[in-house]
């Protein structure tokens, strides 16, 4: 009898041990999220032993280059970042090549693009990933305010100092602490076309400045097809369309001045480079789908447009990231189907490009994350995503020839060569301004977009909200 | 807790009107579940106190409830007091802001959008669905395949809200090749309004030429005798039939005006706007018209070449030449469902096509319940079925449809899933809710979980007058 009355308080016991474990992690799921090797028995360390001689296999050899990394076998972690599909399998190589080095067992977690949000929610929820690739640093200057991240100065000081110029280094780096390291770069100054569209128009490219590509877009519409394909779905496109204007017109200066909102938005220089951009978007008959198409076209969907069947639009603009998607979603080949020119220059500026990234950084004091942020920094890390394509890394330990096609190393090139170059303005911005779905800047040029006349009430709009989300 | 449970068993089975055996209580296979170990915890934790104590009813109830009572605090009680808190509260830098979090909360134009779309919603959702559901009810109490039909319509609850969001996103896709809403309206527009061969063409000299809707007129009359040459640019070298020739001049006719219409770009560029160049070809199958004060006088098509000839004019006068609309009139490019216009209506049908069914069968449940030889009496009273329907079977079901109703007001109050699914990002901010702009504000970019917690608390405060009405009506009745 006194054996089964324990027996029951013992069931008792675990039966509420599960329940509380299992609202836990219903409570924490988020995102789509993959293992790399067996799924679901993460957190039971006695099932290691087994699970764990199943993941050094992935690896076999060890390389040599990583051998400084510590053995953490048994260790498990997870690492979150905006990549799906295609880029997520090149990213997983780059986990395998961890992984082999150090059995660790790792988990990605694909945000999508609300990383703020998922982030957000895990920081609350006291369950973080252990490292998160963050693609705008205003993101990780939030999460710093928060106490939410760990520095890791001291943890790469000795890659970053040997392959990261001193630029990649500041951007990482807030109140002379260092927090990110910038591990994935893209040109966001290429500006992509169909050759045969361009073609058949009788234009000729590289396309140099603004009233070139103005002049062009009416004869490629006369010739039968839309000139631009706009993916307003997505508001990040059109920060992009504003910034590379912004830069040409106003100056790199003046970009970083209205990124840290020294300058208001109401500032006729604001007003000079939407004039310009209206001028693209107040022709309806020059957008693929026209104004109200437009908006609910997304990223990936702009780039099938120009390079899929049937096609739909001549030229595409967005950063060198197109490529990827060319190869993925479309039979367009690069060099023969598609290519791309420097945005054109407005008004004589200088040759500018405008850089995004994502930097990697730890939420959790945990050794393996630690050591995964060492390994980022080696130029292994990277160059193992720089070999599969779509990857551009700002690592000068990455030779130039490990670019699998001319049109990337053309990219990387141009990044080189640049006589001013910044990074994306919307990413240095707090998010709630320059990077979160229908709020801010995404929403305010979309409605900028869907009706190109109201310049003025756009411009005072995109104060306000500045005004709220910089808190001044 | 530890004493051996048989003796006392013993002694407590004459006390007790209990005739229920400790022993096997404390002895029950561990799958026996909650209620019986809470039984036999009890009755051991009686017995170790006071051997000859007989614990109140309120105490044995208390003790009953305890595991109820933890968990509700846990994961009722102690949140929504959190939140009321934490709503006082700014970001993690700002501290306690007091009431300022409310006063944000009705001052910033985007929760005012998402209150008034919530607004919209709880107006019209939860009615429309309960109506609908009536409907179902009363007609599928008549047909024959009752039960496959209330299947197809119950089957909506079935799918997950998230994907009911994505089905419905993609019907709503402005395109008709993708979005079904507009396949099926293009398919009828198509069929009154076919769609010309050359779309979205446009003059190569806007200056001769004028867009008339989809027509083009010239801008000048021209006279019988003699020929005009139209320019058009814009068109697709695809959509050229591949019949069509080289275009040339047309050649002067008495007492017919002629022309050419052609495709005037060139494949690559050079030629000159205006001009027939080498590898210009014709536009053939327009219907061109000359007109005289508005008046048709006389009509032609264009050949191959693009050449036509408008005979039986008079000589010396003046016309004007168009082209007809038929030719240019572009394909349905579809309605714009999720536009800023009518994305929260777009957004209500979806739910009512997954709630609907709910209604449906709790009011058909209702009715079944619902004694038949009031129904009867009714009818032979003379009562027509209408009249049977409105003042017998509605009021009759007034409670199970009061029930659905409120029940659909909170649902309706506390929608998410939906509006953050079926909304392309464009147009998200103009269908936000309440529970979209608490969780936007919270984790989204500003991680302002005060705010987050100001809009939480507003949001439980609407909820709780349908609560309350729910929970009497459930007292009510038992």
């Amino acid at each position: 009898m006194k054996r089964g009355v324990m027996k029951h308080k013992k069931f008792i016991l675990v039966m509420g041990v599960l329940a509380v474990v299992g609202l836990i992690f219903a409570g924490c799921g988020g995102g789509a999220t993959t293992t790399t090797s067996a799924p679901a028995t993460t957190v039971t360390s006695a099932t290691t032993s087994s699970t764990e001689a199943a993941t050094s296999t992935t690896g076999g050899a060890t390389s040599t280059t990583t051998a400084s990394l510590p053995d953490l076998t048994g260790q498990s972690m997870e690492i979150a970042a905006v990549w799906s599909s295609g880029e997520q399998d090149a990213f997983q190589k780059v986990i395998d090549a961890f992984t082999a080095a150090t059995h660790a067992k790792v988990t990605f977690t694909s945000t999508g693009n609300d990383i703020a949000t998922i982030l957000g929610t895990r920081i609350a929820g006291g369950n973080p990933p252990d490292v998160a690739f963050v693609p705008q640093p205003g993101l990780m200057a939030a999460l710093v305010q928060q106490n939410a991240l760990q520095p890791i100065g001291d943890l790469v000081s000795g890659a970053a100092s040997q392959y990261y110029s001193k630029g990649w280094i500041d951007l990482g780096t807030i109140n002379g602490t260092m927090y990110g390291l910038v591990y994935k770069l893209a040109n966001k100054s290429t500006f992509w076309y169909s050759i045969e569209a361009l073609k058949n128009a009788g234009v000729t490219v590289p396309i140099a400045t603004w009233d070139d590509l103005i002049s062009a877009a009416g004869t490629i519409s006369s010739s039968g097809i839309t000139p631009f394909s706009i993916g307003g779905g997505d508001g990040w496109t059109l920060t992009d369309w504003f910034e590379n204007i912004y830069l040409r017109t106003a100056g790199a200066d003046m970009y970083q001045k209205l990124a840290t909102h020294a300058i208001p938005w109401t500032d006729p220089s604001v007003t000079t480079a939407l004039q310009d951009l209206a001028q693209i978007f107040s022709q309806s008959s020059w957008v693929a789908g026209g104004n109200s198409g437009a908006l609910q076209v997304t990223f990936p969907q702009s780039v099938v447009q120009v390079f899929g069947s049937p096609q739909k639009a001549a030229m595409v603009y967005e950063g060198d990231f197109v490529a990827g998607v060319i190869t993925s979603q479309t039979k367009a080949k690069l060099g023969t189907d598609a290519d791309w020119f420097p945005f054109p220059s407005i008004n004589g500026s200088a040759p500018a490009v405008m850089a995004g990234g994502d930097t990697a950084v730890l939420l959790k004091d945990s050794a393996a994350g630690k050591a995964f942020i060492q390994f980022i920094a080696t130029p292994d890390a990277s160059d193992i995503w720089v070999k599969q394509g779509g990857f551009t890394s700002p690592n000068s330990g990455v030779p130039l020839s490990d670019y699998p096609d001319p049109i990337l190393a053309k990219a990387a090139e141009e990044m080189q060569k640049a006589s001013s170059a910044v990074f994306d303005m919307s990413d240095q911005m707090p998010p709630a301004f320059g990077g979160t779905p229908s709020q801010g800047e995404w929403k305010l040029l979309q409605d900028f977009l869907a009706n190109p006349g109201n310049l003025n009430s756009i411009q005072q709009q995109l104060e306000s909200a500045a005004k709220a989300a910089f808190g001044s | 807790m530890s004493e051996p449970a048989k003796d006392d068993g013993n002694g407590r089975q004459g006390r007790g009107g209990n005739g229920e055996q400790p022993g096997p209580v404390g002895a029950a296979p561990a799958g026996a579940g909650w209620l019986a170990t809470a039984g036999g915890a009890v009755a051991t934790l009686g017995r170790t106190r006071l051997r000859g104590w007989r614990p109140s009813r309120w105490t044995i109830a208390l003790l009953f409830l305890i595991p109820a009572l933890v968990f509700l605090g846990v994961l009722v009680v102690y949140p929504i007091f959190f939140s009321v808190v934490r709503s006082l509260y700014g970001t993690p830098g700002q501290g306690f802001v007091g009431f300022h979090n409310y006063k944000a909360m009705f001052t910033d134009p985007t929760t005012l959008t998402a209150i008034k779309n919530n607004a919209i919603w709880v107006a019209v959702a939860p009615t429309l669905a309960t109506l609908i559901g009536l409907v179902f009810a009363v007609v599928t109490e008549r047909v024959k395949l009752r039960t496959a039909f209330k299947i197809v319509i119950f089957m909506p609850m079935a799918i997950s809200f998230l994907s009911a969001g994505v089905i419905w996103r993609l019907v709503y896709e402005q395109d008709p090749h993708i979005g079904l809403a507009n396949a099926g309206i293009s398919a009828i527009v198509d069929v009154f309004r076919p769609p010309g061969q050359y779309p979205n063409a446009t003059p190569s000299q806007p200056q001769l030429l004028k867009a008339q809707g989809y027509a083009f007129d010239t801008a000048s009359s021209h006279a019988a005798d003699t020929t005009v040459l139209l320019g058009l640019v814009g068109i697709r070298p695809s959509l050229v039939p591949s019949n069509a020739v080289q275009a040339r001049p047309a050649q002067a006719q008495p007492g017919a005006l002629a022309g050419t219409v052609w495709l005037d770009f060139k494949p690559g560029g050079g030629g000159t706007a205006g001009a027939i160049d080498p590898g210009e070809r014709g536009l053939p199958g327009i219907a061109v018209e000359a007109l005289q004060n508005g008046k048709s006088m006389g009509s032609a098509k264009t050949a191959l070449d693009g050449t036509f000839f408008i005979e039986g004019l008079d000589p010396g006068v003046k016309y004007a030449v168009q082209l007809g609309s038929s030719a240019f009139r572009p394909a349905y490019g579809g309605f714009s469902w999720l536009g800023a216009a009518l994305v929260t209506p777009s957004i209500i049908v979806a739910y009512i096509w997954i709630w609907a069914g709910f209604a449906m069968v709790l009011i058909a449940a209702g009715l079944a319940a619902i004694p038949r030889d009031v129904l009867e009496a009714a009818r032979v009273d003379g009562a027509s079925e209408w009249q049977v329907f409105r003042k017998v079977t509605v009021p009759l079901l007034m409670p199970v449809i009061l029930v659905v109703l409120v029940t659909l007001v909170v649902n309706v109050l506390k929608i998410f899933d939906l509006v953050i699914v079926i909304p392309p990002e464009s147009t998200q901010a103009q269908a936000n809710v309440i529970a979209l702009q608490m969780w936007r504000v919270s984790f989204g970019g500003g991680l302002n979980q005060g705010l987050g917690s100001a809009l939480a608390v507003f949001l439980f405060i609407l909820i709780v007058p349908a609560m309350a009405f729910n929970v009497r009506r459930f007292r009510s009745e038992t």
